[in-house]
């Protein structure tokens, strides 16, 4: 779990284009909306892009992405839950 | 104080090649979108507005025939064959002169030849006329006109804005004549690009109902010529650019602001430039994406300018979003409903989907307009509003 | 105190002829990015090594004292402006002078969003590997750019983006005294902003009316907003008189 975290950190990063941030800066378990990194709604919709192109899962229900996207931590459980091995 | 008057207009969708056809379509409660089953455009079925291409080639090919016999279709792109045709009827019918130097082409579009992009596409065509100063000048010659054309280029308010700039053109006296010209064309680049957004519909789109779920793209073109003499005109009724404005929300690139007041703003100066009051406009031809955000907007806004009372439609339930082409296509179908006094129903809409009781329209209706409001919104925050006038 | 006779009273541009009463509006300041310079009211500021645009961009950013994270999302068009827009501003007080709503941002650009297009393009080339990029998405409009510009500084008035081969002075001039005359707008920030791979350059100046610049001291620093003076900015050539 640890790794996929650290990975999704990266991943994060990369994608969104924060180059003005390290994997150290990213709390696990912090709101990565609103407060937490101030994502907004473009990001949301990278990241969904993010999860089927580096982990193969789909969201079917775009209304789940709140919660899904609520923290490094939450992403990391469904990526777990619903990647096909 | 100059009056522009419009002169003449056309239009190109999936409902047809005139502004007179498209009407007696909608009359006829045709929808023009249907489910593209997967193919070049998009891997998987999506929902299009698409223009008839065997009828497009029938057409353009026959024009050429009898205006250039020396030039090749295959040296034209799918845009460009759009707005020929379309610019070719507007002067068929109005008596403007496109070779005059006191005659300006305004083209609006916002990806313009994006299929060029796409790896052979067009074996023939320069690759630069990906330009979209390239591709109006290439229109522009076509025609024989001497002024370097103005190209406007703001998302989907390009069609409002180019009729607007036009008419400012002609008021300062730079110009006699305009022919603001709008096309976009669907492609897999835009499609894919709105499909990452997640904000086309399933089905055909719902402007203004409590389940609309999301836009749905369509191709066309629209020309509309503005003059500041009334003789040259093909339209009889004095229809005049009363006023218009634009503004931007300054909050998001992509999102429109949560409380309408950009558009309100532009709204508000189109209605004092036009020297009117909320009550004295008869009919408002909207935006109406059929998106969650846009259309709560724009009735947030609308209800903010004192306009809730005032019929409204959407015409993307017809013939879907046309981005450069939209805001002169619905301005046209604006025009119609301000010549022949009647409305047309806002396609796809059943049910108020907003939090403001905006008064959207559910059946075509006789009503006497003499002003008429156009809104457009687009990515980047930015809103126009344009005011029509009878007088 | 004004001179009277300097400018033109008609322009001619292109195939009109422009008759155009003395508007007393000035460019009070201006920039340009080009060259791996910054050039401010015409002196270089600023020299880059940096080779490629996006390291100049982001060493140009790091100058500029700014905190801004949503700068790393941008694609280098929109970069360019905002950093134009940035650098013009930081040195007035039009921001405070001025609400919002009377703020016009009027541009002019050649290559529109090209180099976002082809990023675009080749996310979709490949229907094995088919995730268009959402943010790389909504960068394929060249008004974006200017958008940037006015939700970082909350500029909500008239805002146009013109696409010309090369920028077009004379036009550029015409639409804005009719903006200023018409009272669309009471200060306009306008120029050049272009961008396509390591080809770019911005030139971004401030127009206003001169009733608003209430300081002598101000005033003989302005140059006056005429067609020819704007031609001669966006070249680099020196202005021979000013007020």
């Amino acid at each position: 779990m640890e790794d996929l975290i650290l990975k999704l950190k990266k991943e994060i990063i990369n994608v969104l284009n924060r180059e003005d941030i390290t994997p150290e800066d990213i709390d696990t378990e912090a709101p990565l909306f609103g407060d937490g990194l101030g994502l907004d709604s473009i990001d949301a919709l990278e990241l969904i892009v993010l999860l089927e192109e580096n982990y193969g899962v789909k969201i079917e229900d775009p209304k789940e992405g709140r919660k899904i996207f609520n923290s490094v931590k939450t992403m990391a459980e469904y990526i777990q839950k619903h990647q096909k091995n | 104080m100059v009056d522009v008057f419009i002169g003449a207009d056309n239009t190109i969708t999936s409902l047809g090649f005139s502004t007179a056809g498209l009407v007696e379509q909608i009359k006829a409660n045709q929808i023009g979108i249907s489910i593209y089953p997967g193919g070049n455009l998009y891997p998987t079925p999506v929902p299009l507005s698409l223009v008839d291409n065997r009828q497009l080639q029938d057409l353009f090919r026959q024009y050429l025939g009898e205006t250039q016999p020396g030039l090749q279709p295959g040296s034209f792109t799918h845009l460009e064959m759009l707005h020929i045709l379309s610019i070719s009827d507007v002067l068929k019918s109005s008596g403007v002169n496109i070779k005059d130097p006191r005659t300006l082409i305004i083209l609006s579009t916002t990806k313009g030849n994006i299929d060029l992009l796409e790896k052979d596409s067009y074996p023939v065509i320069e690759p630069d006329r990906i330009y979209l100063w390239k591709l109006a000048e290439f229109l522009q010659h076509f025609f024989g006109n001497p002024n370097k054309p103005l190209v406007v280029s703001n998302a989907c308010i390009s069609g409002v804005l180019a009729i607007l700039i036009g008419s400012r053109l002609i008021k300062a006296g730079m110009y006699d004549h305009i022919i603001a010209t709008g096309g976009d064309i669907v492609s897999e680049f835009v499609v894919s690009g709105f499909q990452s957004f997640q904000s086309l519909s399933p089905a055909p789109c719902k402007p203004f109902d409590a389940a609309r779920d999301g836009l749905s793209l369509g191709e066309g073109c629209g020309t509309m010529v503005l003059s500041r003499d009334h003789s040259l005109c093909a339209i009889p009724e004095k229809i005049i650019v009363a006023g218009g404005s634009c503004s931007n929300d300054a909050h998001h690139i992509s999102g429109p602001s949560r409380t309408g007041e950009g558009l309100y703003l532009a709204i508000c100066r189109a209605l004092k430039e036009a020297a009117l009051d909320p009550p004295d406009i008869d009919y408002i031809s909207a935006h109406g994406t059929a998106t969650d955000y846009n259309d709560e907007m724009e009735a947030k806004a609308l209800s903010r300018a004192a306009l809730e009372p005032v019929p409204v439609n959407s015409f993307k339930g017809y013939f879907g979003h046309t981005l450069g082409a939209a805001g002169i296509i619905e301005s046209a179908l604006a025009i119609e409903s301000m010549r022949n006094n009647e409305l047309f129903r806002s396609a796809g809409f059943e049910n108020p989907g907003t939090s403001k009781n905006i008064n959207v329209l559910t059946d075509h209706i006789a009503k006497e307009v003499n002003h008429c409001l156009k809104t457009a919104s687009g990515f980047g925050g930015c809103n126009a509003a344009i005011v029509f006038k009878k007088i | 105190m004004l001179c009277e006779n300097l400018s033109p009273s008609v322009y001619i541009c292109e195939n009109f002829t422009i008759l155009d009463s003395r508007m007393e509006l000035f460019i009070t300041r201006y920039i340009q990015l080009k060259n791996h310079q910054v050039i401010i009211n015409g002196i270089v500021e600023y020299l880059s090594e940096e080779q490629s645009v996006s390291k100049l961009l982001r060493s140009v950013y790091r100058r500029s004292n700014i905190d801004y994270p949503k700068f790393f999302k941008m694609d280098n068009l929109s970069k360019l402006g905002f950093l134009s827009a940035e650098i013009l501003l930081q040195g007035t007080d039009i921001l405070q002078k001025y609400p919002g709503e009377e703020l016009g941002i009027i541009l002019g650009n050649a290559s529109s969003s090209l180099k976002s297009d082809e990023e675009h393009q080749e996310f979709i080339r490949d229907r094995k590997k088919y995730f268009p990029s959402p943010s790389v998405f909504v960068y394929t409009l060249p008004n974006i750019m200017a958008a940037e510009i006015a939700i970082r500084h909350k500029i909500k008035g008239e805002n146009t983006v013109f696409i010309f081969e090369r920028f077009d002075h004379g036009f550029i001039y015409n639409y804005i005294s009719e903006l200023f005359r018409n009272q669309r707008v009471n200060c306009c920030i306008s120029g050049w902003i272009d961008c396509y791979g390591d080809r770019y350059e911005s030139f971004l100046f401030i127009a206003e009316r001169e009733d608003m610049i209430n300081r002598y001291k101000e005033l003989q620093e302005c140059i006056i907003f005429d067609p020819l003076n704007i031609e001669k900015l966006f070249k680099g050539e020196s202005i021979s008189w000013k007020i």
